[in-house]
């Protein structure tokens, strides 16, 4: 959480020129020649965006190519130049101009642009993160690289398959499994330091950045669990109103699903929402020893 | 001829999707096998040694047959 206040602070400190920026700027329109007409995009390498003046900063995207309809052509790095000037702050806003403006058949996951949704996950410059989080990095002789998260398969461009990360999910039954009916009929009460316990576990949204980051998970991914799916089955542990906790750490109980993490940390540091699966990893395996 | 281990799953896949077929209805089953043929007549053409692809296009198979295969989908044009 802190991560995401400094980010809020950053830009109140940048608002008034940014404001300005907005009255300087047209609106979307699909300018150029490289993008109308007959050349397909297979056959473009980079599309530049024309008509730069003296102060717009140039900076140049490399994004991952790949398209499931021609499986035998093999995946590519496309650049693009955008002016920052007239984008956004965040990545997404650049992602979102480029499919906008340049070439529409680039291909990504968004929805919330606020990074509560998860959508947009993906590797930028060597980091797994949410693009709608993402600054652009200002200083334009650095080129951005962009690519699906590491070690999925990918449905299409910069679009990963998260089917084998939802099944996991799913094997740990991530809801409230009781036994006796609430003592009130209606619902089952928490004190305070129950719900305290919840905090930092609850607000993961199931990006699949921690988990796609493990080196372990890579090399197990079919057996062991990762990160997310540890921290949210160490949610359902922790909870104080679920009966099953005995059910589900005996599930956890043998050598690949849990025990494959090797304390690499890599989770916690790419985590977007800045919570740390490792603790919550370290949580888990010091209650099934106790 | 001895058969190479992706070459068995691409075999294996296709048994699948007639083994599937057998399920369906008896006046619908035909369209089901025509179906599974024709995509696999697709990608004839494809070199044997793209094995990227030809993992890609068995991954993208076994997903169409586990939702081809609910018993909720009775036809297929």
């Amino acid at each position: 959480m802190a991560a995401l206040r400094t980010t809020s602070r950053l830009f109140a400190a940048t608002r008034p020129a940014f404001k300005s920026q907005i009255r300087t700027r047209t609106m979307a329109t699909v300018t150029g020649t490289a993008t109308s007409g007959a050349v397909p995009p297979s056959q473009t390498t980079t599309v530049k965006e024309p008509a730069a003046d003296a102060d717009s900063k140039i900076k140049t995207f490399h994004i991952y190519r790949w398209n499931p309809d021609e499986p035998s052509t093999k995946p590519r790095m496309q650049s693009y130049t955008l002016d920052l000037n007239k984008t956004g702050p965040m990545m997404l806003d650049a992602l979102i101009r480029i499919k906008n403006e340049v070439d529409p058949t680039l291909t990504f996951r968004r929805s919330c642009r606020e990074g509560i949704c998860g959508s947009c996950a993906m590797n930028i410059d060597g980091v797994n993160t949410l693009a709608c989080l993402c600054r652009i990095p200002t200083d334009v002789k650095a080129e951005s690289k962009i690519y699906p998260l590491p070690h999925t398969y990918v449905v299409k461009d910069i679009v990963p398959d998260l089917t084998q990360f939802y099944k996991q999910y799913k094997s740990i039954k991530p809801y409230l499994q009781k036994n006796t009916p609430a003592p009130d009929g209606k619902e089952y009460l928490q004190s305070k330091e129950e719900r305290k316990k919840l905090d930092g576990l609850y607000e993961c949204i199931l990006c699949a950045c921690c988990s796609t980051s493990c080196p372990s998970y890579w090399w197990n991914s079919e057996e062991y669990l990762g990160p997310a799916v540890l921290m949210q089955s160490y949610r359902w542990i922790a909870d104080s109103r679920d009966e099953h906790t005995e059910e589900r750490k005996a599930q956890l109980d043998n050598s690949m699903s849990l025990y494959r993490c090797h304390t690499i940390l890599n989770c916690s540091r790419t985590c977007p929402k800045g919570l740390n699966p490792g603790y919550a990893i370290a949580e888990i395996k010091k209650a099934m020893a106790l | 001829m001895k058969h190479s281990g992706l070459q068995r799953e691409v075999l294996s896949l296709y048994r699948t999707c007639l083994r599937e077929s057998r399920k369906k209805p008896a006046n619908t089953r035909l369209h089901f096998e025509s179906y599974a043929r024709t995509e696999f007549e697709k990608s004839i053409g494809l070199d044997k040694k793209d094995f990227g692809a030809i993992e890609y296009l068995l991954r993208k198979g076994r997903r169409q047959v586990d939702m081809y295969s609910a018993p909720g989908i009775r036809d297929i044009q």
